[in-house]
């Protein structure tokens, strides 16, 4: 990867996140009683958007918020310009990466059909949502955020409204555990209006659908795992190389397997949640191929797994894969509506660095120029550390972009010792594993369910 | 604004803390009470519902079988002082103080300055039909074991990486 190519200016950039800051205060006053500032931040947004299809709807959206009259489709086409506009930040930064890798990108997925979702619940959510929007961050109290139980609870059981029903969820945990608003030291403004326009967008038909589109056969190389967690939720991203058997290009594909949990059930002992469902972490995490009859896929490159059609392959190794396949893979594009800066995920190689730190965050210098490393994610629930990057010389990560700069999340790290080059993956334990502080973390587990059953057992015979 | 407040993937909720269940199977801060169910140290069949109102700290305590319990009278009882104990363990002191409105005098706060400083409000006995609630939001907590895991792809879980505890 071509790290230095990452530095440059993008024309617009600043512009487009300042239309987005500006909204995001609004958010945070809330629009019950809208102030001249908050017209102010609403006009800003809609000015970005003119000139756009959105421009008509986002304009008079914006006015009858700033009168403090906005109503549920008003905030949908709030949420909808801000979405737009991360969107283009999002192709920018894509075209940026798309250089410093040298791949080649597959072309854009088109817009999706719809799967057929309950109306009324999406309604509630909605409306739950407008009401958020109305109190702001500022505005927070319990009696807004209790609002979202029987919703997401509604929600969780069904397949087709999992997405914004995992996302809700997170979103109510965090927004309960900053109540009351009006005390907040400081708001997480950004985000919380990431969480808000998504969730928006996801309660308008079709929104959520990820057709499939095909089907894959041939070989699939893993890289890494990616894990991603809230308190009630947890999801496993494989990150690989497929190369079709048919002999045409190969590509990148992720494949997912996810559950919502209790928030008792921590570290490493979410694998075993996900574990039994997909075969392909267990040979992720022992460095094995795998070998893939019809497993549907999506345009976005998104293996929908089953085990049916896969079997275990020969030993592949993620390294050796990284450095001589993964340069000649091309990259997946995101579909329309997913475009964010915060779905960037973009599988590297980086090696022949120098390691250094700057603050307490380590920095790799890649042919003199520094690129971040984002050793905050790389989870309790693996052996990977920030020490053992630290001491590495080669790494298998994912490039992503957030705060206004990219960084490098570390997969896999390999360090050279004295008994030659040692691998060290963060989902090194997604399999199984005889570490012990794992094996202790997946007992907990283990226990904290069975415990769970047996008193509400106690409690249901009455 | 700072980069914190510009991250898509701000931090808010600190890493859950490992704790074992046996005692305290259920523990949460909603509907503006610390609540939850907590096993009885005598007899393997019993399980109390206990709580505390945030602001008044009104408690309540009783059985799986309606009744009172016994040690709730005029201050906290063994079941409320386990809740506080873990729901400390499981959020930590910090955010079960403000979120019970609870100000300690001295320093930072633990499981037993909240406690002490609750207690020392005298505080009054709640209603214990509190409990009907509580214990919908412990098969609302249930629930989530039952729940199908799915291969389809959350790309909003790419909101919440996880978070290293602080070691």
């Amino acid at each position: 990867m071509r790290a230095d190519l990452l530095g440059g200016t993008i024309a617009g950039l600043d512009d487009a996140l300042a239309a987005v800051d500006a909204f995001d205060r609004v958010l945070v006053a809330g629009l019950l009683r809208p102030q001249p500032a908050q017209a102010a931040g609403l006009a800003r947004l809609a000015r970005a958007v003119a000139g756009t299809p959105l421009a008509s709807p986002v304009a008079e959206a914006a006015g009858k918020a700033a009168a403090g009259a906005a109503g549920e489709d008003h905030f949908a086409a709030l949420a909808a310009a801000r979405t737009a506009l991360l969107g283009s930040v999002h192709d920018a930064l894509m075209t940026q990466v798309a250089e410093a890798t040298g791949r080649p990108c597959r072309e854009e997925p088109g817009t999706a059909p719809c799967r057929r979702q309950p109306a009324n619940v999406l309604a509630a959510a909605r409306s739950w949502l407008s009401d958020l929007a109305r109190s702001g961050w500022r505005g927070l109290d319990t009696d807004v955020v209790s609002g979202s139980a029987q919703i997401i609870s509604a929600m969780l059981p069904d397949p087709a409204l999992r997405r914004l029903a995992v996302l809700l969820d997170g979103f109510a945990a965090e927004l309960a555990a900053s109540c009351p608003g009006a005390a907040l030291e400081r708001i997480p403004a950004r985000r919380w209006a990431d969480l808000w326009s998504r969730a928006m967008l996801l309660t308008l038909p079709g929104a959520a659908g990820a057709p499939v589109t095909g089907t894959a056969t041939g070989r699939l190389l893993p890289l890494g795992i990616d894990l991603q967690e809230h308190p009630t939720a947890v999801q496993a991203q494989v990150h690989a190389v497929f190369e079709p058997a048919d002999g045409t290009g190969l590509r990148l594909v992720r494949a997912s397997v996810s559950v919502p949990k209790p928030d008792t059930v921590i570290g490493a002992g979410v694998w075993q949640l996900l574990r039994p469902h997909m075969s392909l972490l267990a040979a992720a995490s022992q460095g094995r191929s795998m070998d893939l009859a019809c497993m549907p896929v999506t345009a976005e490159g998104d293996l929908i797994w089953s085990d049916d059609h896969a079997r275990r392959g020969e030993p592949a190794d993620p390294f050796a894969t990284a450095r001589v396949v993964l340069p000649t893979a091309a990259d997946a594009a995101t579909a329309p509506l997913d475009r964010h800066p915060a779905r960037i995920a973009v599988p590297v190689f980086v090696a022949g660095y120098a390691v250094g730190k700057d603050d307490d965050a380590v920095v790799f210098t890649v042919a003199g120029r520094p690129l971040a490393v984002d050793t905050g994610r790389i989870p309790a629930a693996g052996p990977l550390t920030p020490e053992a990057v630290a001491v590495s010389g080669a790494c298998i990560g994912l490039l992503r972009w957030d705060a206004g700069s990219f960084s490098v999340q570390p997969l896999a790290v390999q360090t050279t010792g004295r008994k030659g080059a040692v691998a060290v993956h963060a989902g090194g334990w997604a399999g199984g594993t005889t570490d012990k502080a794992a094996v202790k973390a997946e007992n907990a587990a283990t226990d904290a369910t069975s415990v769970l059953r047996e008193r509400a057992g106690r409690l249901l015979r009455k | 604004m700072s980069v914190w407040e510009r991250s898509s993937t701000a931090r808010v909720i600190a890493p859950a803390r490992p704790r074992k269940l046996a005692k305290v199977p259920f523990v949460e801060l909603a509907d503006g009470r610390l609540q939850g169910v907590v096993s009885s140290g005598s007899d393997i069949e019993r399980v109390y519902v206990s709580s505390v109102a945030a602001g008044t700290y009104a408690y309540a305590c009783s059985t799986n079988n309606n009744r009172p319990c016994g040690g709730a009278r005029g201050s906290f009882c063994n079941h409320i002082r386990a809740l506080i104990d873990d729901a400390v363990l499981q959020y930590g002191a910090e955010r079960v103080a403000r979120y019970l409105r609870v100000e300690v005098a001295d320093g930072e706060p633990s499981a037993q300055s909240i406690g002490a400083a609750m207690s020392a409000t005298s505080p009054p006995q709640g209603d214990i039909r509190a409990a009907a609630a509580v214990f919908s939001r412990f098969l609302r907590h249930l629930a989530y074991l039952e729940l199908a895991p799915s291969t389809a792809p959350l790309p909003e879980m790419q909101w919440f990486p996880p978070t290293r505890p602080v070691s």
